[in-house]
């Protein structure tokens, strides 16, 4: 067992280190977009790993809304120790999954005063919801939106062919 | 992913996977951003000592530790209090150099390192060196300018992980020495 805390900082530093860090030296706004990039990457990756790890009877989803309630649950659970807040879909693949205090924008603090530096602190659990997905067998893009810290909704939309 | 009952003040533990997890991205990201891993490990010690220096706060508010007044106490409060809290684990200590200024702490089993095997081509890579960053870190905030190296470790055929402590010397000042 490891203690939150240490997660929630590692995660920090990654923030830090990615965003203030550009290895092609190439400024302007390609530069910031590009490590968000990098650190949804690193979710996806940490995410299709913890899929491989869950039980599994989770494989065995056959609806799709299972697999969004599972997220919401279990996976929101074992991440960050509380469920999603609510999950809403249109019911033609577009899922809202939104949480009213999100725990990696809850230190920043509340209100309107953060805002700009919010998407750099949702990167990677996009890139973790979109990960876990894969692993479960289903293509998806997730996007992220702050309207006001630390309450955010990831949007997934499943990508079918 | 089971919860603990409080300790103190409030202390969620999640599962060490995720974190466990989590860390192998990003040591596989600086490689791919670093040409050698010397600069891997200075990076990974300099991310390490920032989350340290904000560490020590959130210990000292949970764990009711007071000053230490001698470096065998503080070795005391890192292994059994510190390890135990954040990692899970309680590392053994043992060869304390004669002036008791040095001692190492062995891990049995480190963490971070599970599911991870070391690709021949990162030989130099010191896989945890975050860690000795944040003892780093945590103890240059409580006055002490230490030095922490991996001398041993599992990853590369070692029998057990060996953390060696060196006590530098008393920091007078209230300011950190130049560090970025």
């Amino acid at each position: 067992m490891v203690d939150t805390v240490l997660f929630e900082l590692l995660h920090t530093e990654m923030v830090a280190e990615l965003c203030t860090h550009d290895p092609d030296l190439d400024p302007g706004p390609g530069g910031q977009k590009m490590n968000l990039l990098v650190l949804e990457g690193m979710g996806f990756r940490v995410g299709q790993a913890l899929g491989e790890r869950l039980p599994r009877e989770m494989l065995a989803f056959r609806e799709e809304l299972d697999v969004l309630k599972f997220l919401c649950k279990d996976l929101w659970m074992a991440v960050f120790q509380k469920q999603m807040d609510s999950l809403r879909t249109n019911h033609q693949g577009t899922y809202v999954l939104q949480d009213n205090s999100f725990p990696l924008l809850v230190r920043m603090g509340s209100g309107l005063q953060y805002l700009e530096e919010a998407p750099k602190f949702l990167a990677f659990t996009c890139g973790l919801l979109c990960g876990t997905l894969s692993t479960l067998g289903i293509k998806s893009l997730v996007t992220a939106s702050v309207a006001a810290l630390p309450a955010c909704k990831f949007q997934v939309v499943i990508q079918r062919f | 992913m089971s919860r603990q009952a409080n300790r103190g003040t409030e202390s969620k533990k999640m599962s060490s996977e995720l974190f466990t997890l989590t860390y192998g991205a990003l040591v596989t990201q600086l490689c791919k951003d670093y040409e050698n891993d010397e600069d891997v490990n200075k990076q990974l010690d300099k991310m390490g000592y920032n989350i340290g220096v904000r560490l020590i706060e959130d210990f000292l508010a949970r764990s009711n530790v007071g000053k230490c007044h001698d470096f065998r106490e503080t070795a005391d409060v890192i292994a059994k209090v510190a390890f135990k809290m954040y990692l899970g684990i309680t590392p053994s200590i043992t060869n304390w150099s004669p002036a008791g200024d040095e001692f190492s702490l062995i891990l049995e089993n480190n963490p971070l390192v599970d599911f991870v095997e070391l690709p021949d081509n990162h030989s130099s890579l010191i896989y945890s060196n975050l860690l000795c960053g944040v003892l780093r870190g945590a103890l240059e905030m409580v006055q002490m300018a230490v030095e922490a190296k991996f001398v041993q470790d599992t990853l590369k055929g070692d029998g057990v992980t060996e953390i060696r402590m060196r006590f530098i010397r008393r920091i007078e000042d209230n300011l950190p020495a130049g560090e970025e």
